[in-house]
């Protein structure tokens, strides 16, 4: 229903052992997206102190209306132009739940491995802030949507599993905009939007694992179809807790809160800067006193929230207005029925069914719509690697290029299969072929009238491309005579100048094979 | 449990109320007599008992995933104390409760 | 115009037979708000120059709908469309609702015309309408005294013949006191029957709106069009709505009646006393059998409520902030403007509830008040669940003593508390109850006789009151 933009790329990323340092510049180039470096710049006082992460994921749902009235949930309406009675909190309103965004939490519940609550209900927490018309916002405390769980993070090695805590629905609230000394605004559109609140256990121990724990977790809530995780949108957000300790300490050390990051990568500098801030403090034996910080992300540091408030003391009460939530082993089964198969699920298959790399597959599957794709091209076209080539290649670099998904795009899996077909069948090169790619795009049509109406029918006609053989001969002598003095070499040279002149469009085959025919004529019949 | 001055203070600024010291006093007073009465409720013998929070046995009330008219924005800011280009406009807020 | 004509059902009749139109109807009454409102002090907004369209409105209306060109008023916290909604507050100055209560849009399409809204205790925080911010209500048998509260306004105007109809709501008492005060019937729902949907919460577990008139058969009348699922109301019930007015007649014959001896005890006034007891003695007469029940919990009802009550109260009325509507005191920051503007638009009622409220939800408190408070209130609900295996219909004063002297009770909070003490209960356990009154007794001020019945039989509860009205005569009308 939110009107779509592109985010920042694969957000499935794979965690490899030998991305570090195994993996070639160009797969390193493409696995870090958005990132600077795997260096570990805290890598040398590694043994001294371990680091402890919890995240707390808020992920908007993919709902019609919002969650308890029948305002739009779309992005980027006017200012309040999507607001009631009921979502601005007005005098008299009463909230009445969406199914819809009810079922999605369990979906997700359920999709984390977790145990779903037979009675969930939802409980009041107050507090004040102009965002929050009500000055309280429905949420569950003790018997949440779900609760325990985990997730599998990264692979080469075995997974590892982080436990979830909970996951839990609430109200979003609406948008603050500071605007300098006139005040600061308010636009109440999103507030009541269904947010599923995702707590992990401090099972985190590094920046980039806890990057790795978002684009597993935003995966799989691309693949249940139950969110669009845009976080430039606000969609997707997080917000994480984090502390170090001594090797085999039980206890946790004083730990921050981090909020205000924008996205994975801020999320990863800011824990990055604040595991060193911590250490650092350590080190030169100060305290860390427990706090809440903010990520500056121009500055590309944290700082603490200079906030005057007291601490927080949210009373939480169980929401009078909505009555507890009762949910059948017969619903949760047909929910869990719905699922489908999840990104780590996939990722597997592929690599076993089709052979692809754990990185071809890791790109296909990143994106539920091309990895369904691919699967579509290679029912047609029954050799994977290239046509995981073809995708994790020339396609995404055309996505790339227009901001567009699969879908988006317009390309059919049939007219890539037929594309990939005329390579087989010689009717084009592979370069011939990557070059129409554009023109089919923006066509729509089918490859063959594209290659027709381009004139870029590859020449396998000998006839045609005898006249261009005997005129390179004539004008190359000296790579011929190298080629008859044996320098095997000058051949390719020569099928190079055949292709050159006819613009791409010889069959390197035939022209290999003609130039071969015309030089034996040459030499009298020695060869 | 009785309350203290220090607790009035501190549930006012919780509950967001400015209050005169005379206020204070009043307030100290009348709630230390509120809590004193409300005390009785410890003579009894709740253990095994179930808080009630709805009277009713309601369960699984929900509304379908359906838009519903919203009102004009014009609505809406009508009756706001302070607008500005279409926003409700409020005195600055520094920082304080997050984002999410 | 004589008072006689003045209930709901007489107007309609008129209507029906032709001998008067609604404009007369309406304007019989506005005109005896006119003459009597200065003295009562019940309206805070006559909404005059909206019942010229209404009257228009029902032209185009079938005329059987069951309030067709009768005048209704309602409560200062229920929501009119385009009106000012200030729950007697001076932190809703300038807030006008875009949005109509569910019971308000029920009334429009029963062809109600809707005259006025009622003076109440600010945030119907109050049994005495004295803590409203605007002005004081006069009990119209004396007025000297209160009207009772808080829905004091709609029970003093339907007492003053200034309104047929009145919508009040009840939290602990706020239909059924004063109701009692001023001696008219008034009925407070089953938690659950009537759509709280444009009530200005106080406490969400315990609000309910409901009807004050002249007579049983108008509330019955009343309560037939606002009763109903709302898919608006999480909390309202998918239950059928009998026909009230139809099963009026019944009589009491064989009626199992308890008296719980603990509503009779200490604190009770004698006169009071004296009038319930003959009135529950007619019962009898007319072939009830009346015995006594035991509810061992009433006498933690009042500190249940008042924990529970505040705790919700507290958050309810924390969006009275002045982001978005009301009052907004100026401030150069944030807080300071929550703080003032909440200090400047709450009355001290209101500051002593949010604040206890607040209190016992407070870290460190939860589990001793709060929590505790749930777990005494399933006693007292299972003290009615017990007597309703026994008996039909429970019946006790509404309130122990009669109307007493404007700021008599004010300066002594917890006094004025203790005085709800025989209508808290029901709120507690969600059952109806009615408040209609005795014989006008001694000295000459209206005494309520409160029914409780099970959940949703609010049916039984117009039967036993009709027919004790029957018996008895009335309605009692004050001079004025």
């Amino acid at each position: 229903m939110r009107m779509k933009r592109r985010s920042e790329g694969p957000f499935y990323r794979i965690y490899n052992k030998h991305e570090r340092g195994g993996r070639s510049e160009e797969g390193r180039r493409k696995l870090d997206v958005g990132r600077e470096t795997w260096d570990d710049p805290l890598r040398e006082s590694a043994m001294e102190y371990e680091t402890v992460i919890g995240l707390e994921v808020h992920v908007q749902l993919l709902t019609r209306s919002k969650l308890f009235c029948g305002c739009s949930t779309l992005f980027g309406a006017q200012p309040n132009s999507q607001t009631c009675p009921v979502c601005l909190g007005l005098p008299g309103s009463l909230p009445v739940l969406n199914r819809e965004a009810f079922r999605k939490a369990v979906k997700v519940g359920l999709a984390l491995h977790g145990e779903i609550s037979q009675v969930a209900k939802f409980d009041r927490k107050n507090y004040f802030y102009p965002d929050l018309p009500k000055n309280y916002q429905i949420s569950q405390y003790d018997l949440p949507i779900a609760r325990g769980g985990w997730l599998d993070v990264g692979f080469e090695g075995g997974p590892k599993r982080v436990r979830i805590t909970r996951a839990h629905l609430e109200e979003d609230a609406g948008k603050l905009m500071h605007v300098g000394k006139g005040g600061s605004r308010v636009d109440f559109n999103r507030t009541g939007t269904p947010l599923l609140e995702i707590v992990s256990e401090p099972d985190i121990s590094s920046p980039q694992e806890a990057a790795l724990y978002l684009s597993e977790l935003k995966a799989i809530l691309l693949y249940l179809e139950v969110s669009d995780c845009n976080m430039e949108e606000g969609s997707l957000r997080c917000d994480a807790n984090i502390s170090v300790r001594r090797p085999g300490s039980k206890e946790l050390g004083v730990k921050s809160e981090l909020k205000n990051m924008n996205s994975f990568k801020a999320v990863e500098r800011a824990l990055e800067f604040e595991v060193s801030r911590h250490r650092r403090v350590l080190e030169e034996g100060g305290r860390l006193i427990q706090e809440t910080r903010l990520w500056d992300e121009r500055q590309a540091v944290t700082q603490p929230m200079r906030s005057k408030e007291e601490a927080h003391d949210y009373r939480y009460f169980p929401e009078p207005d909505l009555v507890p939530f009762r949910i059948s082993q017969a619903e949760v089964d047909e929910i869990r029925s719905s699922l489908g198969e999840l990104p780590r699920e996939r990722l597997n298959r592929f690599q076993t069914e089709y052979e692809l790399s754990a990185y071809d597959a890791g790109v296909l599957v990143s994106d539920k719509a091309l990895s369904e794709f691919f699967e579509a091209v290679c029912r047609a076209v029954p050799r994977p690697k290239q046509v995981a080539n073809w995708l994790t290649g020339p396609v995404l670099s055309e996505m790339n290029a227009r901001h567009k998904t699969i879908r988006e795009l317009g390309l059919k899996p049939e007219a890539l299969a037929k594309l990939l077909m005329r390579i087989e069948d010689r009717t084009l090169t592979n370069t011939m072929a990557k070059e129409i790619l554009p023109a089919l795009i923006d066509s729509g049509k089918d490859p063959d009238e594209v290659v027709r109406g381009k004139g870029l029918k590859q020449v396998s006609d000998a006839g045609a491309l005898e006249p261009v053989v005997e005129q390179v001969i004539r004008k190359n002598g000296q790579s011929v005579q190298d080629f008859l003095s044996g320098k095997e070499r000058a051949l390719g040279f020569l099928v190079g100048q055949v292709m050159k002149e006819t613009g791409g469009k010889a069959n390197p085959a035939l022209a290999h094979q003609l130039l071969l025919k015309a030089l034996a004529v040459k030499k009298g019949g020695a060869l | 449990m009785s309350i203290s001055r220090k607790d009035v203070h501190y549930i006012a600024k919780l509950a967001r109320v400015s209050l005169t010291e005379t206020e204070e006093a009043r307030l100290e007073k009348d709630l230390a007599e509120i809590l004193d009465y409300v005390a009785k409720l410890n003579q009894v013998d709740t253990s095994n008992i179930e808080p009630t929070t709805h009277v009713l046995s309601l369960e699984n009330i929900f509304r379908t995933d359906e838009n519903r008219p919203s009102l004009q924005p014009a609505e809406v800011l009508r009756i706001a104390p302070k607008k500005s280009d279409g926003f409700v406009v409020v005195p600055l807020v520094i920082e304080g409760k997050g984002d999410a | 115009m004589p008072r006689t004509a003045t209930t709901a059902t007489e107007l309609l009749n008129r209507y029906r037979s032709g001998a008067l139109s609604p404009r007369d109807g309406v304007g019989h009454f506005l005109r005896r708000q006119e003459a009597v409102d200065g003295k009562v002090s019940a309206f805070l907004d006559t909404c005059r120059e909206g019942i010229e369209t209404q009257l228009k409105g029902l032209e185009s209306m079938d005329k059987s709908v069951p309030l067709w060109g009768v005048p209704v008023a309602v409560k200062d916290n229920i929501v009119v469309r385009g009106r000012k909604t200030r729950c007697a507050s001076k932190i809703l100055e300038g807030f006008e609702s875009p949005y109509d209560a569910t019971v308000v849009r029920k009334l429009r399409q029963a062809g109600a015309i809707l005259c006025g809204t009622t003076n109440m205790d600010e945030f119907a925080f109050g049994s005495s309408t004295e803590n409203s911010a605007f002005q004081k209500t006069a009990n119209p048998w004396d007025l000297t005294r209160v009207p009772g509260g808080s829905s004091g306004g709609s029970a003093a105007a339907v007492a003053a013949g200034e309104i047929p109809l009145a919508l009040g709501s009840d939290t602990g008492g706020s239909i059924r006191q004063p109701a009692s005060f001023c001696g008219v019937v008034g009925l407070k729902p089953t938690y659950g029957r009537v759509s709280r949907y444009g009530l200005v919460a106080f406490a969400s577990s315990l609000d309910q709106i409901g009807p004050l008139a002249l007579t049983v058969r108008d509330a019955a009348l009343l309560l037939g069009v606002i009763a109903g699922w709302d898919p608006m109301d999480s909390t309202s019930a998918d239950m059928p709505v009998p026909d009230y007015v139809k099963t009026l007649e019944g009589g009491v014959q064989g009626l199992r009646i308890g008296i719980p001896q603990e509503y009779f005890g200490e604190g009770l006034d004698a006169g009071v006393r004296e009038n319930v007891e003959l009135a529950i003695d007619t019962l009898r007469s007319l072939g009830a059998q009346c015995d006594p029940v035991s509810m061992p919990h009433t006498q933690y009802a009042i500190s249940v409520y008042y924990i529970v009550a505040t705790a919700e109260a507290s958050s309810n009325l924390a969006r009275f902030d002045g982001v978005q509507y009301g009052l907004r005191s100026s401030s150069e920051n944030l807080l300071d403007m929550y703080c003032r503007t909440r200090d400047e638009g709450f009355g001290m009622e209101v500051k002593r509830r949010v604040l206890l409220g607040t209190y016992v939800l407070s870290s460190g408190y939860y589990d001793a008040y709060y929590l505790k408070a749930l777990r005494v209130r399933s006693l007292i609900k299972r003290d009615f669940d017990e007597a309703f295996k026994r008996v039909d219909v429970l019946a006790t004063p509404t309130s122990p003593t009669v109307s007493f002297r404007l700021g008599e009770k004010i300066q002594d909070p917890l006094t004025m508390y203790l005085s709800d003490i025989y209508t808290i209960s029901t709120n507690l356990a969600g059952v109806p109850a009615i408040s209609i009154p005795c014989a006008a007794g001694d000295p000459s001020l209206p005494v309520g006789l409160q029914l409780l019945a099970k959940p949703f039989d609010e049916a039984t509860l117009f039967r036993v009151a009709h027919a004790y009205e029957t018996k008895v005569g009335g309605p009692f009308l004050p001079d004025l």
